[in-house]
């Protein structure tokens, strides 16, 4: 399908919208939805990005041609149907492939750790204590870096407490 | 029953008004795209059960399927779902506050999406809502998250911290002079996304901008709240000292005027017209040449929307029947 925008480039970005009263789908090339500000594999909570998701996780490797293919547990899809969707199945997908995402989360993000909130109870720990230490080592750095002096007096205390063994277990 | 847009918060001469979204899935459940009809409707049921049993917002469920296509569309139009949410209906259900400005959509792209609007500048009190609304679904319900990368969505642009906070823009001076462009790339390269919040192709219609955070990974709630902030107020200074140099000059008065007329007198009026001419009485209204107040401004700007006007008449109405109605209700706001 061509860009409905300039008519020459193949459509890569397929953005729903509401036009005169009706939904109705926009299909633009990469420069074009550039443009129109719908950069928005990176931003948009209303589009379709399969297509160009697919262009972030690159081409498959030559491990995903292998006899063995790796199946989520959970929900069954395989590494080639999220980059064919552009949709990840379920959270365990996120777990079976995560070496394989992370290259695009850093591409998507900039960045590949988590900051913010967490949820009360968080029941599967996945980080080892001494990796949880070091990047809360590196995320008190960056806190004082900010000089969000709250946030890393925060974080000291819960470096001190993961030391002495008292929180989590 | 006082809908968002009819209120006027700060910073009201430039930003309309505030949103912010939450994505949030239930762990256990595949992500929706996974899920068939029988099971979305189910996790919907459970999540209405989980609401209403304890329901500060009074948040009335809605299953999409039970609306009209024009219904859907017309609340698109007002911000309160998504485009995406409107085009489809097969397993999904909406949670509306009375207000219209907190609304938990069930299985968009993700399991909930939780959004609060507010009039003008607001973030801080739209993110308090919206936290405060995950914290109690929380004690219901385990939500997928990794600590490694947080929050875990459909789709890996809204990782992290699932969250998207927004503020719109009118920006009649900057577009005017042309200075828009060159800070629709300066914002950009600063993490947000900076766009045209109404209609179609290059142009925003009604000069109305949309400016939102567009990471979401490694990037806490609170400091991106803070950067959007920063922008804003840096833009909105921009967009005040291009209307204040545009009305030394007597062309801009008289273009305010010309659009005041036309809409006081008008017999038909497309959408594009209506949006054009508000963005100037908008204007001229803030910068007291003209004594329309702005929550009529926003008020018109939004449910003259065509599918919203569909809804008033509550039938799918002809494109030049609805230019006939919008006109006429215009010219009786505007007295
Ligand atoms: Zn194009
Ligand atoms: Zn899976």
């Amino acid at each position: 399908m061509l860009c409905q925008n300039c008519g020459k480039y193949e459509a890569t970005t397929h953005v729903k919208r509401i036009i005169n009263g009706e939904t109705a789908e926009a299909h633009l090339c990469t420069d074009c939805a550039n443009a129109l500000g719908y950069t928005d594999v990176f931003g948009g909570f209303t589009n379709t990005f399969s297509d160009l998701l697919g262009s972030f996780f690159g081409e498959p490797t030559v491990g995903a041609l292998s006899s063995r293919t790796v199946r989520c547990e959970k929900c069954g899809s395989t590494f080639n149907d999220i980059v064919n969707s552009g949709k990840i199945g379920c959270a365990d997908c996120y777990r079976t492939f995560y070496d394989k995402l992370l290259p695009s989360l850093q591409r998507i993000h900039g960045k590949t750790r988590h900051e913010g909130k967490t949820p009360k109870a968080v029941k599967v720990e996945t980080d080892s204590t001494e990796s949880k230490i070091s990047r809360l080592e590196k995320e008190l750095k960056d806190a004082v870096e900010r000089q969000d002096f709250e946030k890393a007096a925060r974080i000291r205390d819960e470096i001190k407490a993961i030391k002495e063994g008292g929180k989590n277990e | 029953m006082s809908k968002w847009y009819l209120g006027v918060g700060e910073q009201s001469d430039i930003v309309v008004s505030t949103r912010v979204r939450l994505a949030r899935n239930i762990a256990d459940y595949p992500f929706p795209a996974k899920l068939n009809t029988k099971s979305r409707t189910e996790l919907n049921n459970l999540i209405k059960e989980a609401v209403e049993k304890d329901n500060p917002f009074n948040l009335r469920f809605i299953e999409m399927k039970t609306l009209a296509r024009f219904e859907a569309a017309s609340m698109a139009e007002r911000h309160i779902i998504s485009p995406e949410f409107a085009s489809d209906a097969d397993g999904r259900a909406l949670m509306l506050s009375p207000e219209e400005d907190i609304s938990i959509m069930l299985n968009e792209e993700d399991h909930i999406r939780v959004q609060v609007m507010k009039s003008g500048f607001a973030l801080d009190e739209a993110y308090e809502i919206a936290d405060r609304i995950d914290d109690s679904l929380n004690e219901k319900f385990d939500f997928a998250f990794d600590s490694r990368i947080g929050y875990l969505t459909q789709c890996p642009t809204n990782l992290g911290t699932g969250m998207r906070a927004s503020v719109m823009l009118h920006l009649p001076a900057l577009t005017m002079s042309g200075q828009i462009h060159r800070l629709i790339n300066t914002v950009s390269k600063l993490g947000l996304t900076f766009r045209g919040a109404f209609g179609e192709g290059t142009s925003a219609t009604g000069d109305m901008y949309q400016l939102s955070n567009q990471i979401t990974l490694g990037i806490s709630e609170e400091y991106a709240i803070k950067n959007l902030k920063a922008i804003t107020l840096q833009l909105c200074a921009q967009e005040r000292a291009a209307r204040e140099e545009l009305l030394q000059d007597a062309d801009t008065e008289d273009r305010i005027f010309r659009a005041y007329g036309i809409l006081k007198w008008a017999r038909l009026l497309s959408t594009k017209e209506l949006m054009e001419n508000l963005s100037l009485v908008r204007f001229g209204s803030v910068a007291g040449k003209i004594n329309v107040p702005i929550e009529t401004v926003n008020e018109l700007m939004i449910s003259m929307q065509p599918a919203t006007i569909n809804v008033m008449a509550g039938k799918r109405l002809e494109e030049r029947e609805r230019d006939m109605i919008r006109a006429k209700t215009v010219r009786e706001k505007l007295g």
